[in-house]
């Protein structure tokens, strides 16, 4: 997985606003803005030099021929039946990874939301979920060679004392189909990052109010709960989407044959030795892959955008 | 701690400060004698090999990519460079990367001390790089075969071998036919060296396949078929094969060429048993290229390479890694071939083909468009 996908928990600070009637000096509004700007030009240069740039080289290689001359026929090429399988692959593997990796995890923030924040239980999950989302890429792609691999662990086991040959109908680890259970392993502890605030956000004072005027566990969630979670819930599927949409060292390291998805597909068409002349359909498939991402991290945008309603 | 950091420090910047004089110095022509060895053509421009070696050790460095030490016995033969030249300094880079990503390299590092100075590269790659190469005719040149060369010096032959079946004895029965691989035994255990949209080694596999399964090198379609079927039969694992693979046993079968296959034997060695078959009828032969960079940061160097690659002693040692040296006729004729290890080679096929660039650049259109669905 590409750990460049920056997390950002779905947490608002506590309002940090000055309490009222605070004697303390309230910097004028002007010079705050002043210093905030000075502040996040390290930040915009960081974006500008590493997002900026690279997306910008991306759009224009996908706009010209080997020679420089523009042309629109590598963008064209988006529209080939190789391609558009590999966008196919892409994005029902990244969506079906996401969907379970959202509902599993919901399931566990659930189970774990009402222990003690301090407690043992939430610290080691919440350790663990912060250290396995981010471990993808080729650590992650051999340990699931070494437990379930062709001659992994757990599959030589399996083999020997109970006589169940996982790979009878052929060894799927190695296709499209067997990254999902990779993929999975990154994206449920994502999960657990992100959408256990939105959990804890449920006030309280809500379930009570509920119970007072009669309410059911059943008209709690089905009033309160679902509708308050939902944006949050949506927001972080879409952030588990474009986790799994963005990854390639996992997949690069399991599956070798047919370059199956885009990103995979980009490193084909840099690096191939026997096709050859094709480095410009990278930046096509770059620019395929960008506007994808726009479009999830906008949804994103806007569902963060409602969610946060509840968390003020 | 502090204090060996510091010392790092130092060292680096005196490495920086003695490569910016070495940069210096490039400027001036550097052959002794005043030959530009940058347009050098041949070993008579510096006059004798004495004379190409004291401008190589001038320079005191070489760039080499993309050489794997596992790969025809490249390891010896670098060790072999290092040992007789020991005032030139080898630097070996992505030893994994691909022919494509040594002209990348060649371009992105172009005027800088850590340009590649030589490159190895699949014949396809060779013949659509050419403004990149130095014309350069080794001492040997007119013992190679016209077929393996660039008439002008551009790029030329230099080791190759048959495509070819490895396995595992204790693993799967010996086949004796690609037929054979399609049966029940071979149930998830046959690879082939890499993705033949990308790969030479994966590239020749399916056109040994092709010339095997009915078909002719004019259309790879009968290889595609054949791996169509290996897939549909759950025969196909598609994993890279490397010496781990091998040694776990979760590549018992790997289509690749004889010599790498040799390779894994030799490694393996004591670990597992590894047998290599180059199926009767039809063989698929592919040689691999030298060329020099044009804009070689040490250009005599680049050239004293290739007079050692060329060199009987160095020949034979491609023939102990198990490739057949691009001078093996003249070898044998001079009696300068190793004899044990010659008759150590696999039988060569009744036929040998190998295909010519219009036929490899539409079988690599037609692996473009079929191979990825074939093989889902």
């Amino acid at each position: 997985m590409s750990s460049s996908t920056v997390v950002t928990p779905a947490v608002e600070p506590r309002s940090a606003a000055a309490p009222r009637g605070s004697t303390r000096p309230v910097p004028s509004r002007r010079a705050r803005g002043g210093t905030a700007a000075w502040g996040v030009a390290p930040f915009a240069v960081y974006v500008a030099l590493f997002l900026v740039l690279p997306t910008v080289i991306a759009l224009a290689t996908g706009f010209v021929d080997e020679d420089g001359a523009p042309t629109l026929d590598t963008v064209a090429a988006l529209g080939d039946p190789f391609v558009l399988r590999g966008f196919g692959t892409s994005i029902a593997l990244s969506a079906v990874t996401a969907v379970i990796g959202a509902l599993l995890g919901a399931l566990v923030s659930y189970a774990i939301v009402s222990a003690r924040p301090e407690g043992m239980l939430r610290s080691v999950i919440d350790a663990a979920s912060g250290v396995l989302a981010q471990f993808g890429g080729v650590m992650l792609a051999f340990a699931f060679i070494a437990t379930i691999g062709i001659q992994g662990g757990v599959t030589v086991l399996l083999r020997d004392l109970a006589g169940i040959d996982i790979f009878a109908d052929g060894v799927w680890l190695y296709e499209s189909p067997g990254l999902i259970l990779p993929y999975i392993y990154f994206q449920v502890p994502l999960m657990i990052i992100v959408f256990l605030p939105a959990l804890e956000s449920l006030k309280p004072q809500w379930a009570e109010a509920n119970a007072t005027l009669g309410g059911t566990t059943a008209t709690f969630w089905w009033r309160i709960g679902i509708p308050v979670l939902w944006p949050s819930f949506l927001g972080s599927l879409l952030l588990l989407f474009a986790n799994a949409f963005s990854s390639y060292a996992t997949a690069a390291a399991l599956t070798s044959q047919g370059q199956s998805i885009v990103p995979l597909q980009i490193r084909a068409a840099l690096t191939s030795e026997t096709l050859l002349g094709r480095e410009n359909l990278a930046g096509a498939l770059a620019l395929g892959m960008v506007v994808v991402m726009v479009i999830v991290m906008t949804l994103y945008a806007l569902l963060q955008r409602r969610a946060d309603r509840w968390r003020r | 701690m502090i204090r060996s950091r510091f010392l790092a420090g130092a060292a680096l910047a005196a490495a920086a400060t003695l490569s910016l004089t070495a940069c210096a110095t490039d400027a001036e022509p550097t052959a002794a004698g005043g030959v530009d060895a940058a347009t050098a053509t041949s070993l008579a421009d510096f006059g004798t090999l004495a004379d190409l070696e004291a401008a190589a050790k001038a320079e005191g460095a070489l760039n080499v990519i993309a050489l794997p030490r596992d790969w025809a016995n490249y390891g010896e033969i670098i060790d072999l460079f290092a040992e007789r030249y020991p005032e030139i300094t080898i630097t070996e880079a992505s030893p994994d990367a691909s022919s494509a990503e040594e002209i990348q390299a060649a371009e992105n590092l172009a005027g800088q001390d850590t340009a590649p100075d030589v490159f190895d590269l699949g014949l396809a790659v060779a013949l659509t790089s050419t403004d990149y190469f130095a014309p350069y005719k080794v001492e040997r040149w007119d013992d190679i075969p016209d077929a393996l060369k660039e008439e002008s010096g551009l790029f030329v032959g230099d080791y190759g071998g048959y495509m070819a079946v490895g396995y595992d004895p204790d693993a799967v029965p010996a086949p004796e036919s690609l037929e054979d691989l399609l049966g029940e035994e071979y149930r998830g255990k046959v690879a082939i060296n890499g993705d033949p949209t990308q790969a030479g080694a994966a590239f020749a596999a399916v056109g040994m396949a092709t010339v095997q399964n009915g078909g002719d090198l004019d259309d790879f379609q009968a290889g595609i078929d054949f791996f169509e079927e290996l897939n549909a039969a759950g025969n196909f694992v598609k994993i890279d094969p490397t010496p781990a693979t091998v040694a776990s046993g979760e590549t018992p079968v790997v289509f690749d060429w004889d010599y790498l296959n040799n390779g894994y034997a030799a490694e393996l060695d004591g670990q597992r048993n590894w047998e290599v078959v180059v199926f009767d009828g039809t063989g698929y032969a592919g040689y691999y290229n030298q060329a020099i960079n044009k804009d070689a940061p040490n250009p005599a160097a680049a050239r004293l390479w290739m007079e050692f690659l060329y060199s009987p002693e160095v020949q034979n040692l491609w023939l102990k890694g198990g490739a057949r040296p691009v001078l093996e006729q003249a070898m044998v004729e001079a009696g300068e071939i190793d004899e044990e290890l010659y008759a150590a080679l696999p039988e060569a096929p009744a036929d040998t083909v190998v295909p010519t660039a219009e036929q490899s650049d539409a079988a690599a259109t037609l692996l473009g468009e079929r191979w990825a669905t074939a093989v889902q």
